[in-house]
């Protein structure tokens, strides 16, 4: 306790240095007076007086720097006038600082930024219990290997599966939700009652489903979103117990999720609804609409769960061959399922930050290293004047420690700017599908990371300044002349450095052109349509209103009558889904009159408007367009499209042939009247999977993508748009108004790209500076060093160009071998992120020969300034200088 | 005069305390003729381990000091002790009366070998 109070005062003392030092002078001065007096009352003479006092008394400014030294913290007190040295040092060499500086905070920065990603998405646990238990579980079958499963096969995966403690659905639904304002649509998530059991979660307010909430009759229950509950319910307690209205039936709220909760694969559910099993899909084994989440029990591996599940789709392929053939089981963890697709591009990402900030590192090391070589006399005269190596190495060290505390603090700062900069990257749509970003930000891991590297960097820049220290040889170094070995050291290592440097920045290049090259090709793949002046925009028409095929077919005319009527509106038609949604919603199909050994073929199914083709300006290839006379008075019809006729029917004339289901029942058969070019129906980098093309009139619903075809600015019919829709039935949803070209460049494919492309542009464009600037300094030193040598040269009569060859030479042969171990290093980068290629050879010949002469051409400017300082070296002065 | 002068550093800071009870308050040149006079002049007290040896006992808690008029009309700074410097006097001399007493016994080694 008193040691503590002595502490602090003397903490305290380091502030009031001043008054201490006066005080103690006066103290003692005083004390100095009394003892004269008391030797003269002793009869001493006036100079004995004084001597003899001086001397019982001893030395006056020891004492005080004793006095001082307790008084205040020597340690602390030496280190702020490190400190200030330091600062006074740095500011002298304001281009060496800043360089310093500016290098270490952007590879902070970038390294920050980008693991505050990594961090949200792979390293933060998923917010539910022990979530490294839980798995995705899906049917599999060639074509699809992580499709959704039918109800009843999921009641028999569960029942007879051994390695779940608990197996449970879920399914996306949407809603037409009544509020005051009129009708919006809504995102909803259809779930078995143990859902919430399974994933380890307890609602903040109410209650869970109960277990077999549902299942005999419909429960008519919901639970919502922490968001939903306080966005339309003003977070109000007495929330439990209200109802909402979902497409005309009324739902008694039952609880609320908590505000931690997340769920990816649907990131922006509003409702959570018992699944009932008497809806139409729920009682047929071929409609596939479900989606499992399990928790394995302890002790069972993902491949083990896999394995049973696999035997059990084996069991059900036999006991219903009808529905169930040619579908395996596949089972993955769920964190997985969530990041699955994100995983690659933040590893290579955070490696790619990862090796910038150490190239920043490295190039900052080595700027201080041929400072120590410059700062040798200084050092010299240093010592020879005392100071301790001790105090030499502390000095060193505090100046490690200003410039990489500088570096990191701009370093947070900038992470910060460039995170915002890189969610703004991501389209909201996307970015629904990533809950765990929100509240991205600056949080413990990102401090823990930046400390780690300043400590790197600290330990690192010490040891880069201390060399000259270690070897310093007084005498030859105070004159001036002496070579060290830490110069041959540094030429040598120097040298290492900046290949490895660029080498790195290498491959970056090639990968941001990799996949910038992938993002082109992606944006301009063949879609078969003309996805510019087509606005887009769904629609769910109320069920119960619209029951009867009559009156759905009566409400897709009208809506297709209003619009066209617009002003500027070309052609107006509807599909049941959009293009470059997804290739699913899929068909079993079998077609008559072909062998049939058992194989299922799943296709793609749309129920298109008569004009749909036409509004999309997709091309005919044979055959006709659907009819608006093509009714249920009429004939089936069907249209296939082009992979469809080529695999199926090679060499053979598809029109009038028929397609029916497994059984080729009847009813279910329909006569091909046409063929239509490939429209792309999944995503941009998906292959294109046989489809067929139904007729409205024949299979009407009440969900409507509708594709209008503008003369104007497709985006000024936007507003007008939903207007005319909901002027037809008030209780008529509109969502996901916009362009196709919109949807085009924000699908999750395109953004993938962008954002990669984007990402480790930057960061190579960033790398490719740090080897440049690396690349100067070791040519710039090696000048430097060389002054004599050239000096004697010119002398003997070497021309100003062979001294420009001699010193383009030496950088030409580092940034050779660089790109050499470039070339070999980019082999390996490249198969890491094969597979976020698309259409771009791993070998990619220009790309490769374009970041090669990117490169020779800095390296070039780099070395040309010490070159041409070379060059202009007077042999006299260099000569005379040594 | 003693040159063992870490015996005496690690003793002055009990001497400066029985000083100040004896005395009450007293500059640090009082302090030092005082310590000197109880020494037999076998001390020499320099300033340079008065001063801090007094700034530490501050720093403790021990003693207060105030600037104030010495008899001959100079300014000095008067040192007092402190409640808990009172209660450090007699913790530290019961301390030292058992080594000395312990150290005693090593010194006069005749009755040890009986």
């Amino acid at each position: 306790m008193r040691t503590l109070r002595a502490w602090l005062l003397r903490f305290m003392g380091l502030f009031g240095r001043s008054r201490i030092d006066q005080e103690i002078s006066e103290e003692i001065e005083t004390h100095l007076q009394m003892q004269i007096e008391d030797n003269l009352h002793s009869g001493l003479g006036a100079d004995q007086a004084r001597m003899s006092a001086l001397i019982k008394l001893g030395n006056g400014e020891s004492a005080r720097q004793a006095y001082r030294e307790r008084s205040t913290l020597p340690l602390l007190e030496n280190l702020a006038q490190d400190l200030r040295f330091t600062l006074r040092q740095l500011y002298r060499r304001p281009g060496f600082t800043t360089t310093a500086v500016l290098v270490l905070a952007l590879g902070i920065g970038a390294s920050v930024s980008i693991f505050a990603f990594v961090d949200a998405a792979l390293i933060r646990p998923l917010p539910y219990e022990n979530p490294a238990r839980l798995v995705g579980v899906y049917e599999s079958t060639v074509l699809c290997p992580q499709c959704n499963l039918s109800y009843l096969d999921y009641l028999d995966w569960k029942k007879n599966s051994q390695v779940f403690r608990s197996f449970d659905v879920w399914g996306y639904s949407d809603y037409l939700l009544k509020t005051p304002a009129g009708t919006e649509s809504s995102v909803g998530v259809r779930t078995s009652p143990g859902f919430f059991r399974t994933l380890g979660v307890r609602p903040v307010l109410g209650r869970d489903f109960y277990p077999g909430e549902g299942s005999s009759s419909p429960a008519n229950t919901a639970l919502l979103s922490y968001s939903t509950w306080q966005r339309r319910f003003g977070g109000r307690e007495d929330v439990i117990g209200q109802t909402v209205t979902l497409d005309d039936t009324t739902y008694t709220i039952v609880g609320v999720l908590p505000k931690t909760f997340q769920f990816a694969p649907r990131g922006n559910a509003e409702f959570w609804i018992p699944l009932s099993d008497h809806g139409p899909c729920e009682q047929r084994r071929f409609c596939h609409s479900l989606y499992g989440i399990a928790r394995l029990k302890d002790g069972v591996s993902v491949p083990s769960a896999l394995a049973d599940m696999a035997s059990i789709a084996r069991q059900l392929e036999m006991q219903y061959p009808d529905s169930n053939h040619g579908q395996g089981a596949t089972v993955v963890s769920l964190s997985n399922v969530i990041v699955g697709d994100l995983r690659p591009v933040l590893l290579v990402l955070q490696a790619g930050a990862g090796l910038l900030l150490l190239i920043a590192d490295l190039n900052i090391a080595g700027l201080l290293l041929v400072r120590s070589e410059s700062r040798k006399q200084e050092i010299a005269v240093r010592g020879a004047l005392g100071a301790t190596s001790v105090r030499l190495l502390r000095q060193f060290i505090s100046e490690a420690v200003v410039l990489v505390v500088l570096g990191s603090f701009l370093g947070m700062v900038l992470a910060d700017g460039m995170m915002s900069l890189i969610l703004k990257l991501i389209p909201n749509s996307v970015k629904t599908g990533m809950p765990y970003l929100q509240g991205l930000g600056l949080n413990g891991h990102c401090l823990a990371l930046t400390a780690a590297a300043s400590l790197l960097g600290m330990v690192l820049f010490s040891i880069a300044s201390a060399p000259r220290l270690f070897s310093a040889n007084l005498q030859t170094d105070l004159s001036e002349g002496g070579r060290g070995s830490a110069n041959k050291l540094w030429r040598r290592l120097g040298s290492k450095l900046v290949v490895v440097e660029l080498a790195m920045a290498f491959v970056l290049l090639v990968a941001a052109g990799l996949f910038g090259k992938s993002l082109h090709r992606l944006l301009n793949v063949d879609l078969n349509f003309r996805p510019d002046h087509l606005a887009t925009l769904e629609v769910e028409a109320p069920q119960n209103t619209y029951a009867s095929d009559e009156k759905a077919v009566s409400l897709g005319r009208e809506m297709v009558d209003r619009i066209s009527a617009l002003p500027g509106v070309d052609a107006v038609g509807h599909t049941s889904n959009l293009p470059l949604s997804c290739n699913c919603d899929t068909t079993v199909i079998r077609i008559a009159g072909h062998p049939w050994k058992g194989e299922r073929i799943d296709v793609p199914m749309r129920i298109v408007s008569p004009l749909y083709f036409k509004t999309l300006q997709a091309k005919l290839l044979n055959g006709r367009y659907f009819a608006e006379a093509d009714d249920s008075s009429k004939p089936a019809v069907i249209i296939i499209n082009r992979t469809l006729a080529k695999r199926f029917f090679p060499g053979e004339d598809p029109i009038g042939k028929k397609i029916g289901n497994l059984e080729l029942s009847p009813q279910s058969l329909r006569e091909i009247v046409g063929v239509v070019d490939d429209l792309r129906e999944g995503a941009l980098d998906s292959e294109v999977w046989p489809a067929v093309y139904l007729p409205f009139n024949q299979a009407p619903g009440t969900s409507f993508a509708i594709v209008v075809r503008s003369r104007q600015e497709e985006r000024s019919l936007l507003p007008t748009l939903t207007q005319v829709i909901q002027h037809i039935h008030p209780g008529i949803g509109v969502k996901n108004v916009t362009t196709m070209n919109q949807r085009l460049n924000e699908s999750q494919t395109a953004y993938l790209h962008r954002s990669s492309t984007w990402l480790v542009g930057g960061f190579a464009g960033f790398a490719l500076v740090l080897g440049v600037v690396g690349l100067y300094g070791v040519i710039a030193y090696s000048v430097s060093q060389r002054t004599k040598e050239i000096g004697i040269r010119m002398a003997l009569g070497a021309q100003r160009s062979s001294v420009y060859r001699l010193i383009l030479r030496e950088a030409a042969w580092l940034a050779g071998l660089g790109t050499g171990i470039g070339l070999l290093g980019s082999a390996g980068m490249t198969t890491l992120v094969r597979k976020l290629l698309f259409g771009v050879p791993l070998l990619d010949g220009p790309t490769y020969a374009a970041v090669a002469a990117l490169l020779a051409v800095f390296a070039l400017l780099a070395s040309y300034i010490p070159a041409r300082q070379a060059a202009r070296i007077n042999a006299i002065a260099a000569l005379r200088a040594e | 005069v003693s040159s063992d002068k870490d015996l005496f550093q690690g003793t002055l800071a009990l001497m400066i305390l029985k000083t100040l009870e004896a005395m009450g308050e007293l500059h640090g040149y009082g302090i030092a003729r005082r310590i000197e006079q109880i020494a037999g002049d076998q001390l020499v007290v320099r300033y340079g381990t008065l001063y801090p040896a007094l700034l530490k006992l501050k720093q403790e808690g021990y003693i207060t000091s105030a600037w104030g008029v010495s008899e001959n009309n100079r300014r000095a700074r008067y040192y007092k002790l402190t409640r808990a410097g009172r209660k450090q006097v007699e913790n530290e001399s019961q301390r030292w009366e058992k080594v000395t007493a312990i150290l005693a016994r090593f010194l006069s080694p005749g009755e040890e070998t009986i």
